[in-house]
């Protein structure tokens, strides 16, 4: 069961919205990165979020750039899932790579600063603070098997390879 | 029952029937990362326990975003990436070289190839009929381990196009329109596949073009056919060996088709801050734009500065309007020196940069100021996109471009021809 506040955004927060641009240069150094994720969508966002604490979004999130810094800095945030009603595939790819879970649900019944429980083993989402539970998609198979290895490179380290039998 | 672009190639890759749905191993036949995303691949690639690239001379490091460098950090990933290449044996192409996506076009990518690129915008080698498709570091530097990587076979979005652009219309005014209509995440996990009387007599320039910005949709990758004007692209630089033809059967299954009349279009303009936020360059005359760019993997070619040298020979951009130029590599620039455009775009005062991709992601070369807004021919408008999120970034074609430029606001190109 992972527990923390719910930081809404909207629709369509690109991955220049997560990690801009004009900070290509923080890219070897990510702790520093760290402390703009997501500035250009919501400026105190670094800030206030705290461990457990997830990024609850609208349509499309992550569109844009193949940058996987964009996952990586939302992960060392500390945030332990994304919720959106559709994430954008380069996106969604990297975050499972990187064991950041990113679960597919109806996010306008979740209110900004609303307290969730989340169990990623049931698919269900509890929200404390208006009394809804929701239930998120099933991660696909393959996702499945990269994001309880703990990520790609450990998932390859396990298995030195892809495996058919995740599809 | 037959099959898509993309269930063939991934049927040829995989080795498996490869229908759409499933999910396939597939050899990458070309991996490359790009200056900002391969310092993470390199030490994502190190920290692996992969040691060795399976295939060195089909991996290649590209120094295009950042080029040359503006500041010391990224100077400092350039020497990492230089080392690694060099120690691996990879391909590498230098500052100045140009755009990853247009050498890859140029130089490295060919029909029926698996194309596996740390850049979004890889999707652009679709054009020449490669399954091409942006991933992340993590991605990346596994296929640089291994030769291969896991797909979903994804269903096909097919776009028919007839009929003729009409004058100061093309390419890019058929992307953004599409865009448009089916939206950002229209085509979200899909392949979408170009086909139809107008795609027959498209150049490969204009392919490319609408290729580059399937992603801006959400396709995995945006297909065309390979045929005789492949085949040409190919002989002209010199690797007619690459080439083999590859079209869809008949009876291929589309998830949809869309079908666009090419003569019905007009010069299209994306607003600020989504790509799909169109309109018509008519509807948005008199807004007034401080910066016009031209280039980028979207339309930094010859033909698109051939385009824009058409329409700024003989006349001055407007004196609050700058004009930055950046050719997609250094064969453009070569050939654009021969062919006397770059002589009338600098007549004309445009600022000429150095072939990449700073302006366009807000790295360096063309950064907005507060308030300032942009006509861009790019592929992405997202706000902070152009290294401010105070500015506004409109996207459109390179005639939309010259005739904003001379005008200092946005300009129906045909006033202009």
């Amino acid at each position: 069961m992972i527990k923390g506040k719910a930081f809404k955004f909207g629709d369509n927060i690109s991955t220049d919205h997560i990690a801009p641009g004009r900070l290509a240069h923080l890219r070897s150094d990510l702790p520093r990165l760290a402390e703009h994720v997501l500035e250009d969508a919501d400026p105190t966002f670094a800030a206030r979020v705290k461990a457990g604490d997830f990024v609850v979004a609208g349509g499309n999130f992550g569109l844009g750039s193949s940058r996987e810094h964009a996952p990586l800095i939302i992960k060392m945030a500390g945030v332990s899932a994304v919720l959106a009603k559709s994430v954008a595939r380069i996106f969604f790819r990297n975050a499972i790579n990187l064991g950041l879970p990113v679960l597919i649900c109806d996010t306008d019944k979740i209110d900004d600063g609303d307290e969730l429980e989340v169990d990623l083993a049931s698919g269900t989402i509890n929200d404390k603070t208006n009394g809804q539970k929701l239930t998120f998609s099933p991660i696909p198979g393959v996702m499945l098997a990269i994001l309880e290895a703990g990520g790609l490179m450990s998932y390859i380290k396990k298995y030195g390879g892809f495996k058919m039998g995740d599809a | 029952m037959g099959k898509t672009v993309a269930e063939k190639i991934l049927k040829l890759k995989s080795g498996g029937d490869a229908r759409a749905g499933d999910i396939v191993i597939s050899a990458v036949d070309l991996v490359f990362v790009q200056d900002t995303t391969g310092p993470l691949t390199v030490r994502e690639f190190e920290k692996s326990g992969l040691e060795c690239l399976v295939n060195p001379q089909k991996t290649v490091f590209f120094l295009d975003h950042a080029a040359p460098s503006p500041n010391r950090q990224l100077s400092t990933d350039h020497i990492l990436l230089r080392r690694f290449a060099r120690e691996k044996g990879a391909r590498l192409y230098d500052v100045g070289d140009g755009v990853c996506h247009q050498t890859v076009a140029e130089a490295l990518a060919g029909p029926g190839d698996v194309v596996v690129g740390a850049d979004s915008h890889t999707v652009t080698a679709g054009a020449l009929g490669a399954f091409a498709t942006g991933m992340g570091s993590s991605d990346v530097a596994v296929v640089m381990g291994l030769g291969k990587t896991w797909f979903r076979v994804p269903e096909t979005i097919r776009v028919e196009v007839s009929g003729r652009f009409k004058e100061g219309v093309s390419a890019k005014d058929l992307i953004l329109h599409l865009i448009g209509l089916i939206g950002a995440d229209g085509a979200t996990y899909k392949a979408l596949e170009f086909g139809g009387a107008a795609v027959a007599g498209m150049s490969m320039s204009d392919r490319l073009t609408i290729a580059n910005m399937a992603v801006e949709a959400g396709a995995k990758v945006g297909l065309f056919p390979a045929d005789d004007v492949t085949r040409r692209y190919l002989e002209a630089q010199g690797r007619v060996g690459d080439y083999r033809p590859l079209a869809a059967d008949e009876d291929a299954v589309y998830e949809k088709t869309i079908s666009i009349d090419a003569g019905g279009l007009e010069p299209t303009v994306s607003r600020p801050h989504t790509v799909d936020n169109t309109a018509t360059a008519r509807e948005l005359a008199g807004t007034k734009i401080q910066e016009v760019f031209i280039g980028t993997c979207t339309n930094g070619r010859l033909e698109d500065l051939a385009v824009a040298a058409g329409i700024l020979k003989g006349k001055k951009h407007h004196p609050d309007t700058r004009l930055v130029v950046a050719p997609a590599s250094r064969k453009v620039l070569l050939e654009a020196m021969a062919a006397g455009y770059i002589q009338t775009l600098v007549e004309a005062g445009a600022a000429l940069v150095t072939p990449g991709c700073g302006a366009c992601l807000g790295i360096h070369q063309g950064v907005l100021g507060d308030g300032e807004a942009a006509l861009s021919t790019a592929n992405r408008n997202f706000k902070g996109r152009m290294g401010n999120p105070e500015a506004f970034i409109y996207l459109a074609s390179p005639a939309t471009a010259a005739a904003t430029a001379i005008n200092g606001h946005i300009t129906d190109p045909r006033e202009v021809l």
